[in-house]
């Protein structure tokens, strides 16, 4: 498929710099690190508006 | 030589219907699938409604045979079940909304249409809360367990040779799943294991692990086996086999899905090609899922039946070398070329970053990419594992409300582009028989009774129906019939020109 000639795009949304293969380096681990922190100050504004209670009352019937 | 792996994956969703008093699943699931095939017929992006066709199905047959087991373990259910343009099924199973890809040609393009699969459910989320009351939505997670007990799955499908026995395919199989968990987890806090708890295990690898009962068997809703013999080809049976695989979970890291489906097509080719000379016979497999879950510094030692032990990792690098030496003698096009070459070396970077710094794939394996975000804000807010905050964050991993996902905010490396999965949402794979089934939904669903994995059912306005078979999952593509399919008017010159062809 022609569509398979476009891969490993960086995540639009982070826009996180590492490609699917890059190696295990150092570099990758602090940028990870930096990215974490960020996601951490934003995740009160993501978290579900009572996150405790949803988690609680999550239930599901039994599939395959 | 080994079949060429045409492969496919399976998704049961988890599903909330808040606002109500009383939701019933089954209920909320038909709504949001609804939902989707409404809004699709609104802006004029699909036909009528095509249904599945049961006729050819079997899930009772058992790959080893006659074993004595009482009847089918399960009832299809035939509650909504559609058929969509890309090739895909997309249904109410188990009181869980399902979407199962088309057959796909290699791991790369599973990956592309499980993602358009989630873009399928978010577009059913929004399409379905547009219709509901205020304060009433539709929340739908790509998980695979509650946290309480209750588990649904991710299959995966893989297209084998009917005459490789099928007591070496659960032998190499059952060392693949037991070790590959390393990197198809999605991670979960605590166990769902009889009598475990948060306590005694924080974190580990997979949300299925804790399921597993069985070494061998045709169940997949209770007493969960490792390998799952259900015998049901969609192809011809004669040539034929599709090994269903349910010990996988469902992963939001594009390399998991990829690496997952494509390490696991290569072990089965080499299983079909006799290319994996040691088998890896555990003591205990059942055990071996859980330690090998439960283990996150990954050195565990597994017990062999043979009294010896041996880490998953070390059972992973053996297979992965086995497969750098079949590729040479056998090379890759069994699957899919080029894209053969992309698992070899995805394969070797993530065992590489196991061994050495497990955290360097947080972009790329869930487990990994999960843990880091509830370690980040354990220790930022100094919080326990048993936490309901943890349990909070770890369930919203896998929201698929875009403004939700912590999975689509965790920095995940992409092997698709947005236009890639947006075309993958109506547009069929062109080089299964996938590619007949889609075009002819985008041609005539009106004249389209009733289709599903190997056969399409026309009505052409004659006295008896006209079913098409399609016995052989790598024809019907786009080189074998998109000239017939693009130059025929209608149904009726099709099957004629199909007859005389």
């Amino acid at each position: 498929m022609p569509e398979r000639e476009q891969i490993r795009k960086p995540a639009p949304a982070r826009e996180v710099e590492e490609v699917a293969d890059a190696p295990a380096t150092s570099e990758t681990g602090e940028k990870l690190k930096a990215d974490i922190d960020d996601l951490l100050d934003e995740i009160d504004e993501v978290l579900e508006s009572n996150a405790e209670d949803f988690v609680r009352s999550y239930v599901q019937k039994g599939g395959q | 030589m080994a079949l060429h792996k045409v492969v496919g994956i399976e998704t049961e969703f988890g599903i909330v219907h808040r606002g109500v008093a009383e939701s019933n699943p089954v209920v909320a699931s038909s709504l949001l699938i609804n939902a989707y095939l409404a809004d699709l017929q609104r802006e004029q992006e699909a036909g009528p409604l095509v249904g599945w066709d049961f006729e050819d199905e079997t899930p009772g047959n058992d790959a080893r045979g006659d074993v004595g087991h009482g009847g089918s373990p399960e009832v299809e259910t035939h509650l909504v079940n559609a058929v969509l343009t890309n090739g895909a099924r997309y249904y109410v199973d188990h009181a869980h909304p399902e979407c199962s890809t088309p057959e796909c040609f290699d791991a790369l393009a599973v990956v592309v249409f499980d993602r358009a699969a989630e873009r399928i459910l978010q577009r059913s989320m929004a399409a379905a809360n547009r219709q509901l009351p205020e304060g009433q939505e539709l929340v739908v997670h790509k998980n695979n367990s509650d946290g309480k007990g209750n588990s649904y799955g991710c299959h995966e499908n893989y297209l084998m040779d009917r005459s490789v026995p099928f007591g070496k395919v659960i032998t190499h199989a059952t060392a693949h799943f037991v070790t590959r968990q390393l990197y198809t987890g999605s991670g979960k806090v605590g166990s769902e294991a009889p009598g475990l708890g948060v306590r005694d295990v924080p974190y580990q690898l997979t949300q299925r692990a804790d399921f597993f009962e069985a070494e061998v068997g045709l169940e997949t809703t209770l007493k969960r086996p490792i390998v799952n013999t259900r015998d049901e080809p969609h192809a011809d049976a004669q040539k034929y086999r599709r090994l269903h695989v349910i010990a996988g979970d469902a992963n939001l890291a594009e390399t998991a899905t990829f690496l997952k489906v494509g390490a696991t097509a290569l072990v089965l080719a080499m299983v079909e090609d006799d290319a994996l000379p040691r088998t890896f016979v555990f003591r205990s497999p059942v055990q071996a899922m859980r330690q090998v879950s439960y283990d996150l510094t990954l050195q565990r030692p597994l017990e062999l039946a043979d009294g010896t032990t041996i880490t998953a990792l070390e059972v992973q690098w053996e297979l992965l070398e086995r497969a750098r030496a079949w590729a040479g003698t056998h090379g890759l096009d069994a699957v899919g070329g080029a894209v053969g070459e992309q698992i070899l070396a995805t394969w070797e970077d993530v065992l590489t970053g196991l061994g050495t710094d497990p955290d360097s794939l947080a972009d790329r394996i869930d487990w990994i990419a999960k843990r880091r975000i509830l370690e980040g804000y354990r220790e930022r807010h100094g919080l326990d594992w048993a936490d309901g905050r943890i349990a909070a964050l770890a369930l919203q991993y896998h929201d698929l409300r875009p403004e939700r996902s912590l999975a689509a905010r965790a920095g995940l490396a992409r092997l698709t582009t947005d236009d890639e999965v947006a075309r993958a949402m109506t547009q069929p794979p062109t080089d299964t028989r996938a590619y007949f089934r889609g075009r002819c939904l985008q041609r005539w669903a009106d004249q389209v009774v009733a289709a599903n994995w190997d056969s399409i059912v026309f009505d052409i306005g004659q006295d008896s129906l006209r079913r098409v078979p399609m016995m052989e999952p790598l024809r019907g593509t786009r080189s074998h019939v998109g000239t017939l399919v693009d130059e025929s008017a209608t149904p009726a010159e099709l099957l004629a020109r199909l007859g005389g062809a």
